[in-house]
């Protein structure tokens, strides 16, 4: 059988993967990949926590449904920002869009 | 080693390289291509969890609905960061050292905690994953609030995301 340490250390991996890609992608759409797979990571722990912690509690699969709302959610929103920000700016770069940055 | 363990570690591996592959690679589309597979993987390791239900709408959500609107959104963003210009900004060592000592980070936490080796516990015959997270997401006494929340949420985000990319004459 497999351990719960298999899928904490998978999870721990792929966040981490999720956070380089965030940290140091220049285009925007690419960082928002990054957020994708660090909620996939967080969801990846919901689930086996549920499985191998409180299996009789349905709780860590309720709030895994709750986190493809909000993944679903801030796609959309994100990808329509950067298309907005595209059509005006004609540009995706993360580091050319700083005017809030003061 | 054990059949399950086999698989759960080519699954494993299949994913993480995809996943490394969606960060470091210079094309976009074919980053995008890469995320399908990693959703993919993710969706196995779901079915190796009992969660049949999360399996099917990992593949449904994930790479039916968000996966095609990335490929959308980097179709009508194209020709901008083509194949000129470096993909990583100047600080990428540094996000490199970070996500490391994440990585190390939460190892180092995780293997001081008791339950760490645990093995999953055996679930019933009578056990039903599904209909005990069917009945708690419309129960007033667990989850529906949230669940309408969540609902909310989408519509506003949904509308939000129609007005923001309007193009106003």
């Amino acid at each position: 059988m497999i351990p719960l340490s298999y899928f904490l250390v998978f999870a721990a991996a792929l966040f981490s993967i999720g956070l380089y890609g965030v940290l140091a992608r220049r285009n925007a759409i690419a960082i928002l990949m990054g957020v994708e797979l660090m909620l996939n990571a967080v969801n990846i722990n919901l689930v086996a926590f549920w499985r191998y912690i409180t299996p009789t509690q349905i709780a860590g699969q309720a709030f895994a449904v709750m986190v493809f709302a909000v993944a679903a959610a801030e796609v959309a929103v994100g990808l329509a920002l950067v298309i907005s920000i595209y059509r005006r700016r004609n540009t995706v770069v993360a580091d050319d869009i700083d005017l809030l940055k003061f | 080693m054990t059949a399950l363990q086999i698989i759960f570690l080519i699954t494993a591996v299949i994913t993480l390289g995809a996943a490394a592959m969606v960060v470091i690679t210079r094309n976009l589309v074919h980053a995008a291509l890469w995320l399908i597979m990693t959703f993919f993987g993710i969706s196995v390791l779901y079915v190796l969890l009992n969660a049949g239900f999360l399996a099917v709408a990992q593949v449904v959500i994930y790479i039916g609905a968000i996966s095609i609107l990335m490929i959308f959104a980097i179709m009508l963003t194209r020709r901008v960061q083509q194949d000129f210009g470096p993909q990583t900004n100047a600080a990428w060592p540094w996000a490199l050292v970070i996500a490391a000592a994440l990585f190390g980070g939460l190892i180092w936490i995780f293997s001081g905690w008791g339950n760490f080796f645990t093995q999953a516990p055996v679930m019933g015959e009578r056990a039903d994953p599904l209909r005990q997270l069917g009945m708690a997401l419309v129960s007033p006494e667990q989850y529906v609030i949230p669940f309408e929340v969540a609902s909310v949420m989408l519509t506003a985000a949904l509308i939000g995301a129609i007005m923001v990319a309007w193009e106003r004459k």
